[in-house]
């Protein structure tokens, strides 16, 4: 079995995978880190969004061994000292959130997105095609939207 | 008519973002599939690649054999309780049931059924274990188009049954002595127009699949599952698996989502149960999101045969509702019921009559059918509100006013309306008025007049959905009535800790509804203590015995009253132990924000202070037993009936197809609300689903009866760039019926927003001579029907027949 070295959440890990694991299984089963979720067979839910070198990516996606050398931020690693990251409190502030299943995947993808888009201000159009890989059943996305361009703001005047 | 913005309360009211959040925004969830116990086996299910066949071997030697296998079983390993998945809604005396075995045994009845389990050290084990289990099948005919299901001489899917019907269910206005007889409405009516519309199959698709974990416990066990159900689970284990029942608990911990989609006993539950018993050891289930959408429960399905008369001016005569429904291969813990709790809602806001229901439950060799949010309301509203349309367009008048021409007017409720249901409260009109501005309405409609006169290729379409649902299932009496398996009634218990803190413990079981807030606000409010005191606790069998779940918008309406009752027990017994305390007669005291006044004086003890004295027990008045507690059960005397007006503007793509929603709002009033943050979401997320039935979502099979939307590729939920944001308002008309005047609003939006799109659809292709569109109205439907002769002109009146459906691969109704 290859053994990999992937830093998860700033601890680096020194594992055996089997060649065919996702990072999405190896973060949950042998790092035993549950926040982040499975929802699909087929790369469409989101749920297991997670960063991979700063870049959002779907965990199911990945192979744990593509992950060797990398750094890996997941939902579990967001909040620093207990204090939420603003997305994090975005969601909570404007209700972004039901069952909370997609919910880790989904502020992984928005904190890409206000990185990747850079503006303090997304319209609601530009939230909307950023984060359309990751799917909710609960909130029908309008407090997420509202969420994402609220957290837009605090993101840029904090430099988080 | 109280408005929430008067509310005197300071918690109630308030929109208090959750304090269900935390736990869920920081990955600490506690979803079914986070458990790992010591010694834990994983199990993976071997499923039928054919929708009808005989079983004639199954071969599991080679799956034994492989790695980290503990075990491989088949249905025959299991034949003690196999045919036995529970059916809790017997709806008719004589309805058939076929049994349901959790592993198939000599036969399958559809693509997706399960016939054999492997349990193994891994997940991975398991399913490299499960693709080494060789099933032979011998074919037998597919049954999937329910007409056919039901001729004469049509293959049958169960052996042991003479037909492919399991029951019918009728209902006559005029036998029940709630309004007329139906055949005399119809018969010289001056307009009369029928029907077919078409409920295509959909699938909930909550977004964490099914799971289950099971610890075997000597006699019993512990049961973790990502259901709505825990307390009816647990009975129903008990009585499927023999167990006893006070030795089975069942947990519900965080459930990422439910849409009645979590609402049965499983097989794949009943099965890692039997496993974990015979293994003695823990296992656990996760299905993939594949075998979730061939296996999780389906939903709608229906044919609609519709007739409705009136007067030349639009006065609503009669109404006569044919129902076919499909129940795919097994009749589900509820799956009978949902058509027949439809059945109530047809005649929706308006006096109409004379009224008959008719409902077939037919056996396809499909997945089953089951609640999906709203569970029949969604249907009957979609079928009502597009037949007044429809009606509209035959009289020619303007389909708003054949509403308002038709509705319960304000003055005139309580009402009891044909089905025999007693709306209490309601006001039709002040929701319309004030959705009709917000959605500014008449702009809409001169835009959407010059581009008809335009031709222009972008088509504006306009539609309206009015609705009421009967939520807070209950009353007992009632459901005892359809012949539902349980009650209605839900509980709750309320205990001051002796530091002043407070635990309610509920019999509902959440799943994202946000109650753990809403129950801490009400409770507040009702005891005077601050809300980050009060604890909510749920979900457990073990902390929270007994209840009867979470669906059909009854947590609040029933289990919040129950709340509320308990408190105001615990009140009652504070008062006794503080006029003890004061010296002073109960008549003399007052209370209010927790404390209790001598009145005219300064005097007063807190309720904290109380809790603490009762606890002590050192001075309580004679006879009185200490601790600050107590526990209370609430049967509503009716169902509470929440209504709304709902408004669509869509855009049309002519040379594409295209449909856009381009506006929507809607009003809804759900009586007094407790967290209007929290009814926000929940109308946001219920709009989504209902849009996603009139535009995205359909479940299809092939003529093998393969589900080819068996991937979240293919079975279209609508995402973030799909859907616009929602002008949303309220008003508040409070139920009579509960002493918080709340009506519910888990399924609002689903059930009125999906005739209200399709409303607007038609309203756009009409000029085409178009008056039906298949749902969902897929980009090829509407081109199609547009552009490929569907949609001649209908006869006026008498008998016209709708046959638009824009597809040429046809559908189940033949039409
Ligand atoms: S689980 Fe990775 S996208 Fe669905
Ligand atoms: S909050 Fe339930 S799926 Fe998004």
């Amino acid at each position: 079995m290859p053994k990999i070295s992937v830093t998860v959440d700033g601890v680096t890990n020194e594992d055996d995978v089997e060649p065919r694991q996702l990072l999405v299984h190896y973060l949950r089963e042998t790092l035993g880190k549950t926040g982040t979720l499975v929802g699909c067979d087929t790369s469409n839910c989101g749920a297991c969004t997670v960063h991979l070198d700063g870049k959002a990516v779907k965990s199911c996606t990945v192979l744990a061994v593509q992950a060797d050398g990398s750094d890996v931020l997941t939902i579990e690693g967001l909040a620093k000292d207990g204090v939420l990251h603003p997305m994090q409190q975005a969601f909570h502030e404007k209700h972004a959130l039901q069952c909370g299943y997609c919910t880790p995947g989904m502020i992984m993808a928005s904190i890409d997105f206000v990185n990747t888009n850079g503006k303090s201000d997304p319209t609601e159009q530009e939230v909307r095609e950023g984060i359309e890989g990751n799917l909710c059943r609960c909130t029908g996305y309008q407090n997420i939207v509202a969420a994402v361009q609220y957290a837009a703001k605090t993101m840029s005047s904090t430099g988080a | 008519m109280t408005a929430v913005d008067d509310h005197p309360a300071h918690e109630v009211g308030q929109a208090r973002p959750r304090r269900e959040d935390q736990h869920l925004i920081t990955g600490h969830s506690t979803f079914v599939d986070n458990m790992q116990l010591a010694g834990m086996l994983h199990l993976a299910f071997v499923r039928s690649s054919m929708a009808h066949a005989k079983i004639t071997n199954i071969d599991v030697s080679e799956a034994q054999g492989r790695p980290g296998v503990h075990a491989v079983y088949t249905g025959k390993d299991f034949a003690e309780v196999q045919g036995n998945l529970p059916c809790a809604w017997p709806v008719t005396p004589d309805m058939v049931n076929p049994g349901y075995p959790s592993l198939a045994i000599d036969q399958v009845n559809h693509v997706g059924e399960a016939v054999a389990v492997i349990a193994a050290r891994t997940k991975a084990a398991a399913e490299d274990a499960a693709e080494a289990v060789l099933v032979d099948y011998e074919p037998l005919p597919v049954i999937l188009d329910m007409e056919e299901a039901l001729a004469e001489g049509a293959p049958l899917v169960h052996a042991n049954t003479t037909s492919n019907k399991s029951y019918t269910w009728a209902f006559d206005s005029g036998q029940a002595g709630s309004g007329g007889n139906v055949d005399d409405a119809f018969s010289g009516a001056e307009v009369k127009i029928k029907r077919r519309f078409i409920q295509q199959r959909l699938i909930p698709s909550f977004m964490e699949p099914r799971s289950y974990v099971v610890q075997p416990e000597g006699e019993g066990l512990t049961l973790w599952s990502a259901t709505q159900i825990p307390h009816i689970l647990r009975i129903m284990l008990s009585l499927t698996l023999g167990l006893p029942e006070h030795k089975v608990r069942v947990i519900a911990p965080d459930v990422g989502g439910g849409f009645g989609g979590k609402i049965t006993v499983t097989p794949e539950e009943v099965i890692t149960a039997l496993v974990a018993r015979k293994l003695g050891k823990p296992c656990k289930f996760t299905e993939s999101r594949s075998e979730s959408l061939v296996s999780a429960h389906h939903g709608r399905d229906q044919i609609q045969d519709i007739t409705m008369s009136a007067t030349k001016d639009g006065t609503i005569t009669g109404l006569d509702v044919e129902l076919t429904a499909n129940m795919g291969a097994y009749l589900s813990l509820v799956g009978p019921g949902v058509p027949v709790l439809g059945a109530f809602m047809f005649p929706a806001i308006y006096k109409i009559p004379a009224y008959r229901f008719t409902c077939h439950g037919v056996f396809t060799t499909t997945t089953k059918t089951d609640a999906y949010r709203g569970a029949g309301r969604p249907e009957a509203t979609y079928a009502i509100e597009r037949i007044m349309d429809e009606m509209a367009a035959e009289l020619g008048v303007d389909p708003l006013e054949l509403r308002r021409k038709n509705w319960i007017k304000h003055e005139e409720f309580p009402y009891t309306t044909v089905a025999g249901l007693t709306y209490d409260s309601g006001n039709y009109e002040a929701a319309t008025d004030k959705a009709l501005e917000l959605m500014g309405w008449d702009a809409l409609k001169a835009d959407r007049d010059k581009r008809r006169a335009d031709k222009s290729t972008k088509q504006l379409g306009l539609g309206i959905s009015t609705f009421t649902e009967m939520c807070g299932l209950a009353p007992s009496r009632v459901l005892g009535s359809l012949d539902y398996g349980a009650g209605g009634w839900e509980t709750s218990s309320v205990r001051m800790l002796p530091t002043g803190k407070v635990e309610v413990v509920t019999g509902i079981s959440p799943h994202g509804q946000g109650h753990e807030t809403s129950f801490a606000q009400i409770v507040s409010d009702q005891l005077g203590v601050p809300y980050d005191d009060i604890e909510i606790i749920h979900g457990d069998t073990a902390s929270a015995p007994r209840g009867l779940d979470t669906y059909g918008s009854r947590s609040l309406t029933v289990g919040g009253i129950a709340v509320v009752k308990a408190v105001d027990k615990v009140v009652a017994k504070a008062r006794k132990i503080a006029a003890h305390l004061l010296e002073a007669s109960e008549d003399d005291l007052d209370f209010a924000g927790g404390k209790f006044g001598v009145k005219g004086t300064d005097k007063g003890l807190m309720i904290q202070e109380i809790a603490f004295a009762a606890f002590m027990a050192h001075d309580l008045p004679e006879g009185m037993e200490p601790s600050l507690d107590s526990e209370a059960t609430f049967d509503p005397e009716n169902f509470s009936f929440p209504h709304g007006t709902h408004l669509a503007a869509v855009e049309i793509d002519t040379d594409t197809g295209q449909v856009e929603l381009l506006k929507y709002c809607c009003v809804d009033d759900i009586g007094n609300q407790i967290n209007p943050l929290l009814v926000q979401g929940q109308v946001h997320g219920g709009l989504a689903q209902g849009i996603a039935q009139a535009l995205f979502e359909e479940a299809v099979y092939d003529a093998d009866g393969n589900l080819t939307t068996g991937t979240f590729v293919d079975y279209t939920l609508p995402s973030s760039a799909d859907l616009p944001s929602f002008i949303t308002g309220s008003t508040y008309t409070p139920a009579t019926s509960n002493p918080l005047g709340v009506k519910g609003v888990g399924e609002a939006g689903t059930i009125a927003s999906t005739p209200a799109i399709i409303n607007a659809v038609v309203d756009a292709l009409r000029q085409y001579g178009v008056n039906d569109i298949h749902m969902p109205a897929t980009p090829e439907r509407v081109w199609r029907a547009i552009h490929s002769g569907f949609g001649d002109t209908q006869p006026a009146a008498e008998q016209t027949t709708a046959h638009t459906e824009g597809t040429s691969n046809s559908d189940r109704s033949g039409s």
